[in-house]
């Protein structure tokens, strides 16, 4: 057939400006950076350092979490029980919290002073040790495993319901439908899940590293911040920068080698039922499952809470009108998201092949970015035409939807793909195109994907404190800086309550975004 | 959100404000705060000066000189306040600042005659513990090397944390080419090390810590704003490392009489008598009426310990490697 399948449209055009933007946010503030260094070091055997404990921490973080998001996901897909919604909203939280209220999270029950240590002491044990490896790898765990949970999810849910109704009626038991639909779905998708938690976990910052115990956790990310503040070494900052994007290009190009397409066939969108999954060993293992990754999740969550509450009440105005500015920024930087991830899953499903990938690598670039070297780039390249102080919270929210474009690409593509996939012809022979298709086949298959990513977006916006440090006065502050101040100035408690306010805020917008993406889903 | 635009609007709208000369002042974020210093002495400096003093925050310290070293000659700053003595020697080879020909009797526990800096505050790094979980804390680093490893201390890493580097040459200052032992010795005992100030302090007060690396003058905040008197500095026999808080004027300034004036002004009772309680640092000239009460009951260290800013510049990467080879054993 001579003819393309699908018309390109306009999708191609738009989603080429946004790869094109994402490309100038991402290597062009490297490059400004790089531009204004003057001379500047080589790496530094400390730097070495850095790049091995990047790597080892990621790898053990993202193995990890998808490891232990496999089971949790599994009893997730095949489960339906009341407040099994809240819960997967809840089990959101850990990824969308800002980190330094996580960590605190989390050093309430592992701590030297937690809760876990306080249990452990009648029995002459403890106190329970966090800091070290085993911490980072933890604190990694807890805000990635939802995450994880979460992209599985969805390879489970993709799976149409008529797959399983076959299943049953060719009599296969849970090991049948492990082998022919789960574990085939797995192989596309765990690639995919891994590499997403393995860039989150190598461009981890410094907050996690409260919990490394000593100069030894050192990532990457850390050492660039190093390069800035203590040496002003612009040439080291830019060198590391791009050492970073080797890496995780190369973890990108590893991940998508290893995935396979699963070449499910669309389906009715009929409501699922899993008779295979239907003995009470297996209700009791789910059972357990869950409860385990809740408990995990949530209790150092409700300990942020506990914390939290007696500082609520006497929070200055400040941290109101910081609050105020975060929710707009986040609400900014949901829309840009996705006004940039749409195209880009859109023109990509369409290029397909190695054009169409490429397109979403571009998209995913940011995640290898450092905000450090970002807000610099920015900064010099904004300098002489405008104040960039004056632009804070606009750089902001543009910086944060870039950041938050690589979760959206995940969740929005295969969803694009799939919706192309299953419809894709139907809608040809209709010749529907342009807008109508858009909106007749495309954004309804998309609905649950696109409220999941402004949520995400809005609340990574939300608890994000990289760009904005770098720019804000503080007559601008957002939330999580305002928290940090008050922390600075030893306001723990209200800094605790502040931190219970980011906490319901993030939350809040994930859920409304999510929750809309879901009605009439039977999510 | 609304009020910014309302206050842009009003500015707009009143041209004869343009005529008012405006002093802009780069400072750290915590100066400005609403709890700060900032809020007071832009008051008192405005009824004097008749003009408009701007704060503009940027991060802290080191930030502050990093966003000088982007802007270059063409920033808007016209005076830089909140670098410290180890960082003026990096501020001082930029060539933004100018001298400040201001001469005053200072009341710092060390002689000073930079040309281009002026101090306004200073204070003494020192441990911080809880009285009612440690009751005889260690009286020196080898005290606190020879005591039980569960004893654990929480620092900051130099190169991100204006304290952490403190401690470095503190360490530094008291023990020269031992310095690597010292560190050896404490590796141990360190709980663990963080980016910042704040998320150590946070630690210690949460009771992860029994000791945190901050100021003397720490436990004057819990004592005088929150009544509590349960926190102290633990006296190190090796004497303590001080920071110094200092401004410049920026050659470049269009404002140079006003940047004079607020110069001058900082060492004035109006400024420095707000020190104290907004800062938690002691005043570079003690006001007339004297320090608050409650810093009566600080510890005041017997040997000040501090290299110069040219030294401190030029031992910077070699006591780091030994901070880290000390810590990594």
């Amino acid at each position: 057939m001579a003819r393309r399948a699908q018309p390109l449209g306009a999708a191609l055009p738009l989603g080429l400006a946004a790869g094109a933007l994402v490309l100038a946010l991402s290597l062009g503030t490297l490059g400004a950076v790089a531009w204004r260094a003057e001379g500047g070091t080589g790496l530094s055997p400390a730097d070495w350092a850095a790049i091995r404990f990047s790597l080892l921490q990621a790898v053990l973080s993202a193995g990890l979490s998808c490891l232990l998001a496999i089971p949790v996901a599994r009893a997730l897909a095949r489960r339906r029980f009341p407040g099994r919604g809240l819960l997967i909203t809840l089990l959101g939280a850990p990824l969308i919290l800002p980190v330094i209220v996580g960590v605190l999270g989390l050093l309430a029950v592992f701590g030297r002073n937690g809760m876990l240590s306080a249990v452990l002491d009648p029995f002459g044990l403890g106190p329970v040790n966090i800091y070290g490896l085993h911490g980072v790898v933890l604190a990694h765990v807890f805000f990635n495993l939802p995450m994880a949970t979460r992209l599985i999810l969805q390879g489970w849910l993709a799976i149409p319901s008529e797959r399983f109704r076959l299943a049953a009626a060719l009599g296969f038991g849970p090991g049948d439908v492990a082998r022919r639909l789960e574990r085939p779905m797995l192989r596309e998708v765990l690639p995919g899940a891994f590499l997403v938690t393995f860039l989150i976990c190598i461009t981890s910052f410094a907050v996690v590293l409260t919990l490394g115990g000593g100069p030894r956790a050192t990532t990457v990310e850390l050492a660039i911040y190093h390069a800035f503040r203590f040496e002003f070494d612009l040439g080291r900052a830019a060198l590391l920068s791009l050492v970073q994007f080797g890496l995780c290009a190369a973890a990108a190009l590893l991940a998508l080698g290893a995935a396979l397409p699963t070449g499910f066939s669309g389906g009715l969108d009929r409501p699922l039922a899993r008779w295979d999954a239907d003995s009470s060993v297996l209700r009791l293992q789910d059972a357990a499952v869950l409860s385990l990754a809740a408990g995990f999740l949530m209790v150092p969550l409700m300990l942020v809470v506990v914390r939290g509450l007696p500082g609520l009440a006497d929070l200055p105005p400040a941290v109101w009108q910081a609050a105020g500015r975060s929710v707009a920024v986040a609400l900014a930087s949901a829309v840009l998201c996705v006004g940039l991830a749409l195209p880009i899953a859109l023109a990509a499903t369409r290029l397909g092949g190695a054009r169409g990938a490429a397109l979403q690598g571009t998209g995913m670039l940011a995640i290898a970015a450092s905000p450090l070297v970002m807000g610099t780039g920015l900064f010099i390249l904004l300098f002489p035409v405008a104040n960039p102080v004056a632009l804070a919270l606009p750089v902001t929210a543009l910086v944060n939807a870039a950041m938050s474009l690589p979760f959206a690409l995940r969740a929005l593509t295969p969803a694009v793909a799939e919706a192309a996939r299953s419809h894709g012809r139907l809608a040809d022979s209709l010749g529907l195109r342009g807008l109508a298709r858009l909106r007749l086949v495309t954004l309804p298959r998309l609905r649950r994907p696109l409220g999941f990513v402004l949520g995400l977006a809005a609340a990574l916006s939300m608890g994000d404190l990289g760009v904005i440090a770098l720019f804000a006065d503080p007559d601008q502050a957002t939330l999580p800086l305002q928290l940090y101040a008050l922390m600075g100035a030893y306001r723990m408690e209200q800094a605790a309550g502040a931190a219970l306010l980011l906490l319901v805020l993030s939350l809040g917008l994930f859920w409304i975004f999510d929750r809309g993406g879901r009605v009439n889903a039977a999510l | 959100m609304k009020l910014p635009i309302i206050a842009a609007a009003a500015l707009c709208a009143a041209p004869a404000l343009a005529d008012t000369p405006v002093l802009t002042v780069y400072t750290y974020d915590s100066f400005v705060a609403d709890w700060g210093p900032g809020p007071q002495i832009e008051a008192a400096f405005e009824e004097t000066c008749n003009c408009d003093l701007k704060f503009v925050g940027a991060g802290d310290g080191a930030a502050l000189l990093s966003r000088l070293q982007l802007e270059g000659s063409r920033s808007e700053a016209d005076i830089v306040l909140g670098l410290d003595t180890n960082l003026t020697a990096a501020a001082r080879e930029t060539g933004l600042f100018a001298d400040h020909g201001i001469s005053a009797d200072f009341d710092l526990p060390v002689a000073w005659d930079d040309p281009t800096f002026l101090p306004y505050d200073w204070g003494y790094f020192a441990f911080v513990y809880d009285k009612t979980r440690l009751e005889t804390p260690p009286a020196s680093f080898t005290d606190l090397i020879a005591a039980p490893d569960d004893l654990k201390v929480v620092i900051q890493d130099p190169r991100s944390s204006t304290p952490g580097l403190g401690l470095m040459l503190w360490v530094k200052a008291a023990y020269g080419a031992d310095a690597a032992d010292i560190w050896a010795g404490l590796a141990p005992h360190v709980l663990t090390v963080t980016k910042g100030w704040s998320e150590s302090y946070g630690l210690f007060l949460d009771g992860e810590a029994d000791m945190v690396l901050s100021y003397t003058t720490s436990p004057a905040y819990h004592l005088i704003a929150e009544e509590d008197d349960t926190k102290a500095a633990a006296a190190f026999a090796e004497g303590h490392y001080m920071q110094i808080e200092v401004a410049g004027r920026l050659a470049a300034s269009d404002q140079p009489e006003l940047a004079d004036a607020f110069l001058r002004f900082m060492l004035s009772d109006a400024f420095q008598a707000v020190i104290p309680t907004t800062n938690w640092m002691y005043p570079a000239v003690t006001p007339a009426g004297g320090l608050p009460g409650g810093f009566d009951t600080l510890i005041t260290p017997d040997r000040a310990l501090i290299y110069s800013a040219q030294e401190a510049a030029q031992i910077r990467d070699a006591a780091l490697a030994e901070w880290r080879d000390g810590l990594s054993r």
